[in-house]
């Protein structure tokens, strides 16, 4: 899987990407384009690395001093992982939601604010309107509205992760990473995600993690799949689904384990 | 195991009131205006304690105000920073030395340091005590409560491009404020009290005074020397300042809770 061609849609493309928490190599060798515009789910089963090789694209790893990378992940023809240039700015092109909702502990307007003031000057016509526009992104307008003053912790659970979907989309960056963003959801706001996921893929390009095959047919365009630490196989959605070529991913996707 | 534990709630309770009870009862006569308007006085007169309240609402303002910001950010170098890195290890283990070190220690460093350099008691003198007792109950809690923001909180305001330092004041710390904020009122809870840390540094002083490169009058102390005088008048203003420091305690204590159970 090294040396792959770089196509000409390519968004994000990563080469011989190796992961280590301290000793353990948890990504290995991995070689692979993310569309631009298009919808990539990765999955596997638990420990495979699909949420520490998202985790590399915004190099959230830089947090924590064990953890470390080795290889290329292109963004626009710059290799992230070495990026002399401000590393908050290249984060802020790559809005991230994770697991569980993470509102911060301010009102749902200064939640969705926040990101944007780090790096925009806006009026507070123009910072209403953003929030405005944000929160209908996600889908929250019509239910938040009459409270954007309220705290963010004070939403449902399925609202908090719109609220920080919203608050991703805010701040206008180019690639949307989503990390198991409905585990901790009810089926109805589960729905409301994904529905979410096929309008935003018109304007940016979204990465999903998730462990459930199904949600990955629904919502994605590209899936890969990835076990152990390697990725077995990446492919479009549909032939994955149908007629994967590793015996690995038929075996997961017809949920002999997993 | 429901009656015994019931029971030395009770037996805690029982000293508790029974002190409040003796202070109120005793402290009640001295409780009054006066208290607040007039100058300690000479043994024989009558009097009240405004120059010792002054000094104590000085030495412990100045105190906490020194003593908090340095605990916070040392509280925040541990938590946000060092994490469990070998230094913040050692200060995690200093601070708790500090924490329960006698008072009277720090108020003879002071004593040696300083108030033996420049020659003299002074205001100052006691409030760098005070603030040397503040530092590690701030640190402690400042630490602590960083510790229980979820490192998701941090994740999810560094992927939106924020900087670590602008992640720690705007997240972290609204997230913990009244946490930190009990355990500055702790602090000073703390500190309103002590009387050997002044003893040393503050000394005393007879008369109404808030150059704080003097010495000063302060109720701790004025307590201690009232307390122990023969004369009926100095015991009754003793009795009387005791009552206002354990009440005062007692509402920041309780002012403490009321913010904690408000806002987590």
């Amino acid at each position: 899987m090294t040396n792959v061609p770089m196509s000409a849609n390519t968004k994000i493309a990563v080469r011989s990407l190796n992961f280590y928490y301290g000793e353990f190599q948890a990504l290995k060798n991995i070689s692979l384009d993310i569309l631009d515009r298009k919808v990539t789910a990765f999955i596997g089963p638990s420990g495979c690395g699909k949420s520490t090789l998202l985790r590399a694209f915004n190099r959230m790893y830089d947090l924590y001093p064990k953890q470390r990378a080795e290889g290329e992940i292109q963004m626009d023809g710059e290799n992230l992982l070495t990026a002399k240039k401000d590393l908050s700015l290249l984060r802020s092109k790559i809005g991230m939601v994770f697991q569980k909702p993470t509102p911060f502990p301010m009102s749902i307007y200064d939640n969705i604010a926040f990101g944007v003031r780090l790096f925009d000057k806006l009026s507070r016509g123009d910072m209403e309107e953003r929030v405005e526009w944000a929160l209908r992104k996600a889908a929250l307008w019509d239910e938040a509205k009459d409270k954007l003053d309220q705290s963010g912790v004070s939403l449902s659970g399925g609202q908090q992760q719109r609220l920080c979907i919203a608050r991703a989309v805010a701040v206008k960056p180019e690639v949307l990473l989503l990390d198991e963003p409905t585990s901790a959801l009810d089926p109805i706001s589960t729905a409301k995600i994904e529905e979410l996921v096929a309008e935003l893929k018109s304007d940016y390009t979204i990465v999903i993690v998730t462990h459930n095959m199904q949600q990955a047919a629904r919502v994605s365009d590209v899936t890969a799949f990835m076990y152990l630490g390697e990725l077995m196989e990446v492919g479009d959605t549909d032939t994955i689904f149908t007629n994967p070529k590793e015996k690995q991913t038929e075996d997961y996707i017809t949920g002999r384990y997993g | 195991m429901l009656s015994l534990s019931a029971a030395t709630v009770a037996f805690g309770l029982f000293w508790l009131a029974w002190i409040l009870l003796v202070l109120l009862t005793n402290g009640a006569e001295a409780l009054g205006p006066a208290l607040f308007t007039q100058m300690t006085p000479p043994p024989g007169s009558d009097g009240g304690l405004a120059n010792a309240i002054v000094g104590s609402l000085l030495m412990v303002t100045f105190g906490t105000l020194i003593g908090t910001p340095i605990g916070i950010f040392a509280g925040t170098y541990l938590a946000e920073y060092g994490k469990s890195n070998l230094l913040a290890h050692v200060t995690r283990f200093f601070n708790d030395v500090l924490l329960s070190a006698p008072s009277i220690v720090i108020g003879l460093f002071i004593y040696a340091v300083y108030v033996a350099q420049v020659r003299h008691f002074s205001g100052w003198a006691g409030a760098f005590a005070l603030a040397i007792i503040v530092v590690p109950v701030v640190v402690r809690t400042t630490d602590d409560m960083l510790q229980l923001v979820p490192n998701s909180l941090r994740e999810a305001a560094v992927a939106l491009g924020c900087p670590q330092w602008k992640m720690i004041t705007s997240i972290c710390y609204r997230a913990v404020r009244a946490g930190i904020g009990t355990g500055v009122l702790l602090a000073i809870a703390r500190i309103s009290g002590e009387t050997a840390p002044l003893l040393f540094t503050a000394l005393n002083n007879q008369f109404f005074s808030s150059n704080m490169n003097k010495p000063m009058a302060n109720l701790p102390v004025v307590i201690f020397q009232f307390a122990m005088s023969p004369y009926e008048e100095w015991q009754r203003l003793a009795w009387g300042g005791a009552a206002l420091i354990t009440l005062s305690v007692l509402g920041l204590n309780i002012l403490a809770r009321v913010l904690l159970a408000r806002k987590t």
